[in-house]
């Protein structure tokens, strides 16, 4: 890991000082964008990631989309710093789009190599992918990457304008720079003189770039690692928070929509004479479907009230297009046929697994199932554009501001430069803001408004029935032992929708694709030590828009894998804890975590019955995803209507260095309930290409009173920091289903869970 | 045929027709977006005020049935309770992505005023309608109490 770490990210060193220098990692490559930072009067740009003003205010530069992540928080201190930043001076600002900012760690991290593979043609793919990726990449937030993405370059933007500041104070008072020290928000000299950031940003942002910086030491850390709270919180607690939906131009119209009922279809015609006769109807027209979208007819009106009314009059024929006729039987039929004829792509193999199943004293095998599910970000749909004198501005909450920028310009018919985008809060985004339907969709909106704004806002209704849903999925396992119980092969074909053909085509218009590795993760990419193994996926090309659901493949695959490795358990008789330490003798991270979460779940003693006199019982999984490790520990009970009831939630984490432990905790508090959700009600089910599902009473969440208590360790690690936005969602499903097994012997083999 | 509304102590004069939804009055009239769309059916909390103190859903809540109730939002929310409530929250940090937490500090600020000491059963009832995507759950639990204890 360690090498191959090194290797990518130009001298990320685990731990001590790091020295990077610039000709290792020129700056110009992700210090400077492109067209030098919009600054405010008094405000001096150091580089592209940070702004220092004569007010004495510190603007760190966010690459990244807030959607409750809390990577704002962390990269703020992550550039503070090494800055030497007061954390009270620290503000926020998006940063414009550049390709500085283009997310290099998910593209490479997208690569189908085994964690466990160091070899060099991984070495090689991923270098040459980081350094495409610099040049045609993409901004964006997900694959739990932000910090991953940007630990060094913030630092190193950090630590080079620390050197800027100390630079100009030296000029200013005539010592030498090495007699100067940075500290919360004042350089100082030796002999006593001082001076805060502010008073020397003007004459610091003439400095010469420094040939290299020295990066701190953990040991100096003053907000690496320590918990601090959120930065936006209290803009969350007022109302004052800015959302997508918030944006409020002057002069803002608003627009609803009729949107195909069948996923992807179009209008074939439309009666608008009724709607137009509505108080307050400016416009109604005929919207296409965008980027494997559904189209529809869209109502402007003065408020929204009035477009939601108006849209509700329109009467309109459908094209139904091609996902007419899909069904969930015949998507599951379909996927049951893949199953059986399919030998799959191999991502994984080990040994010779066929001549070990051959000679194995007994096998099992068994087949689960996961459904589609939708996203169902709290903040539905919306997107805010202004199109006026042949260029646009465009308010809106995304992961992927570029393509945004790009779908409203394409729809637009103008170049992106013409377009500005502002980058709003997110009210979630779950992979769902990864897509960039509803901009273009906006944007052609909003292009018959004569000028004005237009805010188009979906219904909680068309939001859940025009997503991208995480693809069904189905698996088949064999696991081999021999005499002694011991297991010596495991096969897994798994087979399914691919995300990343379908997104290539309706985002960059590339037909085409390689292997697909979010079809497989999960799958994989895991670190049990099976002698002989091998682990296969087979795409299956349905009609039906499929997207980055909240860790992705890892969300069923997690489930499969970790419920049958609970079988092979079983079935060697053996502890499922146990069983797991014996398959991770060369993986000492992985049975740390195992070994921890199982120590503060008291796993292998009594478990009192709860206060009913319910028998409760507990299920193990551990998995790692987005770089990290984690093991959940679920304590279940069964009620008399065969509900199921978590109580309790042990997850122990392993993400390398932890930037804020706080926050780190709260997205492991965050996956487990969002993972949940999906054990226990999560399914999208079609008939003839339309969503049976369309608002919280069939969409259910998790509310209050079936939310467990999370209890989350961090291990301490000098590891690079790995992903935490994902990685708490894939254990939760296959603990709570293993705890079932436990309690009531029934395997569950499908999502969502429900007991016989 | 303006209608005159009391909104976080003010009167103010809006033109929106009887039958439109409170929500879209705030947001879509007085610009007041603290106050969020989720669902639409009062099955979210996120569109979460008060109307004399009692928690309604302004998505369901046409302006005809608001009348001269006084109508507090998560911009006019004020109190002991409200004060207390938004120190827990920080202390705790509760919000991830922060979209529903204005209809969650409006649910658990009229539960304070109702029942000083809620249980946890008494929190279970009274949040049950707001929901949370991000999974703030157990934070927002924890800061009732510590609101509440706060208080004492």
């Amino acid at each position: 890991m360690v090498k191959r770490r090194t290797v990518l990210l130009g001298g990320a060193a685990t731990a001590g000082a790091l020295v990077i220098g610039w000709g290792v990692m020129p700056p110009r490559q992700r210090l400077h964008p492109s067209d030098p930072l919009p600054q405010t009067s008094g405000q001096a740009a150091l580089n592209g990631w940070v702004k220092v003003g004569a007010d004495n205010t510190v603007t760190v530069m966010m690459a990244k989309s807030e959607m409750g992540q809390g990577a704002h928080t962390g990269l703020a201190a992550i550039l503070a710093e090494e800055l030497d930043a007061d954390w009270a001076q620290v503000r926020l600002e998006m940063t414009p789009i550049d390709d500085i900012y283009n997310n290099l760690a998910t593209v490479v991290d997208g690569l189908p190599f085994h964690p466990d593979n160091d070899g060099s043609m991984k070495a090689v793919a991923g270098w040459l992918t980081a350094k495409t990726m610099r040049e045609v990449g993409v901004m964006m937030t997900g694959g739990s990457s932000s910090i991953k993405d940007l630990w060094l370059p913030m630092r190193e933007a950090g630590a080079h304008a620390r050197a800027m500041l100390i630079r100009a104070a030296a000029a200013q008072w005539g010592v030498q720079a090495t007699e100067c020290t940075a500290n919360a928000g004042w350089v100082e000299h030796t002999a006593g003189q001082r001076a805060t950031f502010g008073e020397l940003a003007a004459l610091a942002a003439q400095q010469p770039m420094p040939g290299k910086v020295t990066l701190k030491e953990p040991a100096q850390f003053k907000l690496i690692g320590k918990p601090l709270t959120r930065i936006e919180a209290p803009s969350k607690l007022d109302g004052t928070a800015v959302f997508g939906i918030d944006a409020n131009p002057p002069g803002l119209l608003h627009a609803s929509l009729v949107m195909c009922p069948t996923r992807g279809g179009k209008v074939a015609r439309f009666d608008a004479a009724a709607a137009q006769k509505l108080p307050g109807v400016k416009h109604v027209l005929d919207v296409a479907p965008y980027h494997g979208g559904t189209g529809g007819v869209a109502v402007i009106a003065d408020t929204p009230w009035h477009a939601k009314k108006a849209a509700a009059a329109v009467t309109v024929e459908w094209d139904h297009g091609p996902a007419a006729t899909l069904s969930s039987d015949t998507v599951m039929a379909r996927l049951a046929q893949a199953l059986d004829q399919a030998k799959g792509f191999g991502y994984h193999s080990a040994g010779d697994v066929d001549a070990a199943m051959q000679g194995a004293a007994t096998t099992i095998t068994a087949d689960y199932r996961a459904p589609y599910l939708a996203h169902a970000a709290l903040e539905p749909i919306n997107c805010t554009v202004q199109f006026k004198d042949g260029a646009a501005t465009v308010w809106t909450s995304t992961q992927v501001p570029g393509l945004a920028r790009r779908a409203a310009a394409k729809a637009l018919g103008i170049d992106d430069e013409k377009v500005t985008l502002h980058q709003l809060l997110l009210g979630g985004g779950f992979g769902r803001r990864l897509e960039a339907d509803y901009v273009a969709q906006a944007a052609a909106i909003a292009k018959v408004a004569g000028g004005a704004p237009v805010q188009t806002l979906w219904s909680r209704e068309q939001d859940t029935q025009h997503d991208f849903y995480r693809p069904a999925c189905m698996a088949r396992f064999k696991a081999g032992f021999d005499a002694q119980g011991q297991l010596v092969a495991w096969h897994n074909v798994s087979v399914g929708q691919a995300i990343v053909p379908q997104v290539l085509v309706r985002t960059f218009g590339l037909a085409g694709a390689g292997p697909d590795k979010t079809t497989s993760e999960g799958a994989f990419d895991q670190p049990y030590e099976w002698p002989h193994a091998r682990i296969a996926h087979e795409i299956v090309d349905l009609p039906l828009p499929v997207g980055f659901w909240r860790s992705v493949g890892h969300s069923h695959q997690a489930f499969f894998k970790e419920s049958f490795v609970d079988e092979a358990a079983a079935a060697a008789k053996q502890d499922p804890v146990a069983f797991r330490a014996a398959l991770l003798q060369k993986h000492p991270r992985h049975l740390k975590v195992l070994q921890k979460a199982a120590e503060l779940a008291d796993w292998g003693k009594p478990l009192a019955p709860g206060a009913a006199g319910e028998k409760r019982a507990r299920g193990v999984a551990l998995h790692q995803s987005f770089g990290s490790i984690v093991a959940q520990v679920a304590e279940v009970s069964v009620g008399a209507d065969k509900a199921i009831r978590v109580h309790r939630v042990v997850c122990v984490v392993d993400c390398g260095a932890a930037i804020n432990p706080n926050l780190i905790a709260q997205q492991m508090e965050s996956g487990v309930v969002f993972g949940l959700t999906a054990a226990l009600y999560g399914e999208i089910t079609l008939k003839d290409g339309q969503v049976q599902q369309s608002n919280f009473h069939d969409v259910p969440l998790l509310r209050m009173a079936d939310c467990p208590r999370v209890e989350t360790h961090i291990i301490d690690s000098a590891e690079p920091p790995e992903g935490v936005g994902e990685p708490g969602v894939p254990p939760i499903a296959p603990a709570v289903a293993n705890a079932l097994f436990a309690l009531t012997g029934q395997r569950l083999r499908a999502l969502p869970l429900k007991l016989a | 045929m303006p209608t005159t509304l009391r909104v976080n102590g003010k009167a103010i004069s809006v033109n929106a027709e009887p039958d439109t939804p409170l929500l879209w009055v705030l947001r879509g009239e007085l610009h007041m977006n603290g106050t969020k769309f989720g669902c639409g059916m009062a099955l979210c909390g996120a569109c979460t005020v008060h109307l004399n103190g009692e928690p309604v859903r302004a998505c369901i809540t046409p302006l005809s049935a608001v009348g001269d109730a006084d109508v507090t939002t998560i911009e006019g929310l004020q109190g002991p309770e409200a004060t207390a409530l938004r120190t827990a929250w920080t202390v705790l940090d509760v919000a991830q992505c922060g979209y529903c937490q204005s209809g969650q500090l409006m649910s658990a600020c009229a539960l304070l005023k109702k029942t000083p000491k809620p249980s946890d059963a008494d929190i279970d009832a009274a949040m049950g309608g707001n929901a949370c995507r991000c999974g703030t759950y157990p934070r927002i639990r924890a800061a009732i109490h510590q609101a509440a204890e706060g208080r004492g």
